[in-house]
C-alpha cells in the first residue's frame, strides 16, 4: 500500500534550548515504525531516477522496498552492494540536491526521506547484529590507500573486498580524516566513524596512524616497500585566508584548526589537553557547511552571539538547507550581504571587532552565482572576540612537492587522466578533494570506488602479459 | 604506542629522552621536529629532533618541563609509552656550501641547536657556538658543543659559571672583533632570538632563526602556526620552522605564543595537583 503523504516523516530532533548546551546528535534518528510509514512512500519506479542522482548509484528503490517488507538487514545488504558508509552519508550526504531532488514524489510535494531511510537502516544494522565478515580470498597484492577519510576508506572497502591486501597510511593519530577531524560530533557522531572504521579492519585493511606520506615516507618508498599501486586520497586540507589586516590577532582561528581543536581533540571535554578560547561573540567568515559547522559548535562552547558573515544571500549560501534551518533553531545569526575588510585588535592583540562592508549583488560570475559588489560608504563595525575564517581550502602539497612527475593544475589539486583516477604517474591513482578541490563526503567515495576499480583492473591486465 | 628505551635528566627539569620510531628516523635531517602524544586525550606537542639515530631506529627529544603536557612526559621513564610520535615534520635547515657559522642556543633551545652545530662541523664548517643559561646548574650539552666547536662560548644570566652575560653580548662582541660568518644560526626563547637578530642586522649577516609557535597537526593543516615573515604569512609546520631573522615579526609572535598561557596555567595546576595530592590555590 502506497502512503500518500505530500510530506516526509518529520525527523525527531533534539530541542533547540537543550542541544545548545552539548555536542551529542542532534537528529534522532527513525523508529521501525517511521521508517517503514516512510518507505511506503516509495513508487518503486521502475526507471529509477533517484539512482542516478547517487554518485555511487545505491539501488535507492530495491532498498527501499526491503524495508516495507520490514527486512531491514536485507536492505543493508543491499546498500553495501555501493557504499562502504551509509551511517555516515545517511548523515551528511545533501541528498536534497542529489538521489531525493531526482525522486518522482518530489514533483508534487516532498521526496522520499531517501537519507534519512539509509541512516536508518545502517544504525539498525549496527544496533542489532554484528556482521560475521567472509574472508575473501586474498590475491597476495599490495595496495597502499594514503588518507583515511571518504575517499580512501571507500577505496580500501572495495579493494579490501577484491581480495587485495591494503594499508592505509594516516598522518593523524586517529583514522577518519575529514569525518573525525572536521564535521562535529552533534552532525556525526565519532562512534559510528570508528565502527565504519572497524568494519574495514575487519575485512582486512591495516590502519597505520601516525605516518605522513610526503614526509615520514614518500611514495617512492611505498613502492620500494612492495605496494603494486597507491591511491592518494589526501584531501583538500589548507585552509585558506582572506589577506585582509588583522589575521594574525589573538582570536583568530582558520576553520580547521577551530575544527580540530573542537572534533579531533575534544577541547570541549574536561578531560581534553588541548585548549580552545572561550568568546562570548564569534563571527564566522563564510557560508558553506563548515561555517555552519563552526558557528553551531562556538554556540555549544557557550558564545553568546554568533554570526555567520557571508557576502552573497540566502539564495546563494552554499550550505546545507537542512544545516541552515537547525542553525537558525540554535539562535545563530546569518548577517547576509556584508563582507569583512578588517579585523581590529586591543593593545594586547586580541581581536576586537571587525570592519565590514555591506554589498550587493550584480550580474551572474564564472560560477553562475551573482557577483557580490561593495556598497559604497557602507562600512560598519562588529564587535566580536573571535573570528574563524571559513571560507574553502585546497589540496596539501606534502605529497606532490615530494613525488616527481606527480602533476597538479594551477589550484594545486592532482589532475586524473579520466574519471578512473589515473595520474600522470604510473601506478598511482588519485580521487576526492585533492583532485577536485573541497566538495562532499559522497563525491570523494564515488572517486574512491572507481579508483578501486580502475585499480584492479590494472592490476589484473600486468598479471595476464 | 612508541616505546621510551632511554630516558636521563641532564639539568633540573630538562631531560633527554630517546624514543623508538623507525618510520620517522627514515628521513629525519637536522632542524625538523616531531609531534608526540604523551596519552590518549593528551595535546599533540611539537617537539624538535635533536637525534635521528639509523643503527637503533631511536629518535632523541631534549625537553623542559614547562607546561602541563611536559610534566606529564617528565614522569616517563624508559620502558614506558608515548601514545603517538609523528613525523619528520618541516624543512630541513639548509646548511649546505656554509664554511663559517655562528650558533646561538639559549636554554632548552640548545636541544635544537646541537644538531645543526654537530652537522655543520661534520660538513668541516667552522663551528662558533654561543650558548646561554640562567644559571650554571642549568647547563647541558656542553661536552657535545666542545666536540662539535672550534670555539665554545657559555654564558650564563648571573654569572655562576664565571661569564656572566647574555648571548647576544657575546656574539656582538666577536663580530665587533672582526669576526664574520656565513650565517648566524639561534634558536631559543623569542626575545632571544629578536635580540640576536637585531643584533647582526647592522653588520648584515644573514641570520636563521628556528621558530615554535603553537601549532596543531604539523602538516599545514590548522594554520595556528602561522608567523608574518617579510609581511607574508608562513606556516611555520611546513614552511619553516627556520626563517630568516631579519624579517620576522617577533613582537606578534610573542603575542601569539601567549594565547592560551592562563590555560596552560590552569591545566597545569590541575596536573600538579591530581599527581602530587597537595591542594594549594
Amino acid at each position: 500500500m502506497i502512503n500518500l503523504s505530500l510530506k516526509k516523516n518529520e525527523m525527531p530532533l533534539q530541542d533547540p534550548k537543550e542541544r545548545i548546551n552539548n555536542f551529542d546528535e542532534v537528529s534522532l534518528g527513525y523508529s521501525l515504525e517511521q521508517a517503514i510509514d516512510e518507505a511506503k512512500r516509495c513508487l518503486a519506479c521502475k526507471h529509477k531516477p533517484c539512482v542516478k542522482g547517487c554518485p555511487v548509484e545505491i539501488d535507492i528503490p530495491r532498498f527501499i522496498q526491503k524495508i516495507t517488507q520490514g527486512e531491514i538487514e536485507e536492505a543493508y545488504q543491499i546498500i553495501g552492494e555501493s557504499s562502504s558508509l551509509p551511517s555516515v552519508c545517511g548523515r551528511v550526504c545533501p541528498q536534497e540536491t542529489q538521489c531525493e531532488e531526482l525522486c518522482v514524489r518530489a514533483i508534487k510535494g516532498e521526496s522520499v526521506a531517501i537519507g534519512r531511510l539509509e541512516r536508518f537502516v545502517a544504525d539498525y544494522h549496527h544496533n542489532n547484529k554484528h556482521l560475521l565478515i567472509e574472508h575473501v580470498q586474498s590475491n597476495n597484492h599490495k595496495i597502499a590507500v594514503v588518507g583515511s577519510g571518504p575517499s580512501g576508506i571507500s577505496c580500501a572497502y572495495d579493494l579490501a573486498q577484491l581480495g587485495y591486501k591494503v594499508t592505509m597510511f594516516e598522518a593523524l593519530h586517529i583514522p577518519g580524516g575529514v569525518l573525525v577531524y572536521g564535521i562535529p560530533e552533534f552532525r556525526l557522531p565519532k562512534e559510528i566513524v570508528r565502527t565504519e572504521i572497524k568494519t574495514l579492519q575487519d575485512l582486512g585493511v591495516e590502519i597505520e596512524t601516525n605516518v605522513i606520506i610526503g614526509k615520514t615516507l614518500s611514495i617512492e618508498d611505498l613502492f620500494e616497500d612492495g605496494f603494486e599501486a597507491v591511491f592518494i586520497g589526501t584531501g583538500a586540507g589548507l585552509p585558506k585566508f582572506m589577506n585582509i589586516p588583522g589575521e594574525m590577532l589573538n582570536g583568530v582561528y582558520s576553520a580547521n584548526e577551530f575544527l580540530t581543536r573542537v572534533n579531533l581533540m575534544k577541547a570541549y571535554h574536561q578531560s581534553s589537553a588541548t585548549p580552545i578560547q572561550m568568546a562570548k561573540r564569534v563571527a564566522v567568515i563564510g557560508g558553506g557547511n563548515v561555517a555552519v559547522d563552526a558557528a553551531r559548535c562556538a554556540k555549544r562552547l557557550g558564545a553568546e552571539e554568533v554570526s555567520i558573515v557571508y557576502r552573497r544571500s540566502m539564495k546563494e549560501l552554499p550550505a546545507r538547507l537542512e544545516e541552515i534551518e537547525h542553525a537558525e533553531e540554535e539562535g545563530i545569526i546569518f548577517k547576509l550581504l556584508t563582507n569583512p575588510v578588517q579585523i581590529i585588535g586591543d593593545e594586547k592583540g586580541y581581536v576586537q571587532s571587525i570592519e565590514c562592508v555591506q554589498m550587493e549583488l550584480g550580474e551572474p560570475d564564472s560560477s553562475g552565482r551573482r557577483r557580490p559588489l561593495i556598497k559604497k560608504d557602507s562600512n560598519f563595525i562588529i564587535e566580536v572576540e573571535s573570528v574563524i575564517m571559513a571560507i574553502g581550502t585546497t589540496p596539501n602539497p606534502l605529497i606532490t612537492s615530494t613525488t616527481k612527475g606527480l602533476d597538479t593544475n594551477s589550484s594545486g589539486c592532482i589532475i586524473t587522466k579520466d574519471d578512473s583516477g589515473k595520474t600522470s604517474r604510473e601506478m598511482v591513482f588519485a580521487g576526492g578533494d585533492v583532485v577536485t578541490g573541497a566538495a562532499t563526503v559522497i563525491l570523494a567515495m564515488g572517486a574512491g570506488r572507481k579508483s578501486a576499480h580502475a585499480i584492479d583492473m590494472k592490476i589484473r591486465s600486468l598479471n595476464q602479459k | 604506542m612508541f616505546l621510551i628505551t632511554e630516558k636521563r635528566a641532564l639539568a633540573p627539569k630538562v631531560s633527554l629522552m630517546k624514543v623508538k620510531a623507525p618510520y620517522v628516523v627514515k628521513h629525519a635531517k637536522p632542524g625538523q621536529f616531531v609531534i608526540l602524544r604523551v596519552e590518549e586525550n593528551g595535546e599533540r606537542v611539537p617537539m624538535t629532533i635533536t637525534e635521528a639515530n639509523r643503527v637503533d631506529g631511536t629518535i632523541t627529544i631534549i625537553f623542559q618541563e614547562i607546561g602541563a603536557t611536559t610534566f606529564k612526559m617528565n614522569q616517563l621513564n624508559a620502558g614506558d609509552y608515548l601514545h603517538d610520535f609523528v613525523g619528520p615534520l618541516g624543512r630541513a635547515s639548509e646548511l649546505e656550501g656554509l664554511k663559517k657559522v655562528a650558533v646561538v642556543g639559549g636554554g632548552v633551545g640548545c636541544a635544537i641547536a646541537y644538531p645543526v652545530a654537530k652537522a655543520l662541523h661534520d660538513q668541516g664548517a667552522i663551528v662558533h657556538t654561543i650558548i646561554g643559561f640562567r644559571n650554571k646548574d642549568l647547563i647541558f650539552l656542553e661536552d657535545e658543543f666542545n666536540q662539535c666547536s672550534d670555539m665554545l662560548i657559555v654564558t650564563t644570566d648571573d654569572g655562576s659559571n664565571g661569564n656572566q652575560g647574555f648571548v647576544t653580548n657575546a656574539l656582538k662582541k666577536l663580530l665587533e672583533s672582526g669576526e664574520r660568518y656565513d650565517e648566524v644560526f639561534t634558536i631559543g626563547p623569542l626575545p632571544m632570538m629578536k635580540f640576536v637578530s637585531l643584533t647582526t642586522k647592522p653588520f648584515n649577516i644573514k641570520t636563521i632563526v628556528s621558530m615554535n609557535p603553537i601549532m596543531i597537526d604539523g602538516t599545514g593543516m590548522c594554520g595556528g602556526c602561522r608567523v608574518t615573515v617579510g609581511n607574508e604569512m608562513k606556516f611555520a609546520c611546513v614552511d619553516g620552522p627556520d626563517f630568516d631573522g631579519h624579517l620576522v615579526d617577533f613582537d606578534e609572535a610573542i603575542r601569539r605564543n601567549q594565547m592560551y598561557s592562563p590555560f596552560e596555567k590552569r591545566q597545569l595546576d590541575e596536573n600538579c595537583n591530581l599527581l602530587r595530592g597537595v591542594k594549594h590555590d
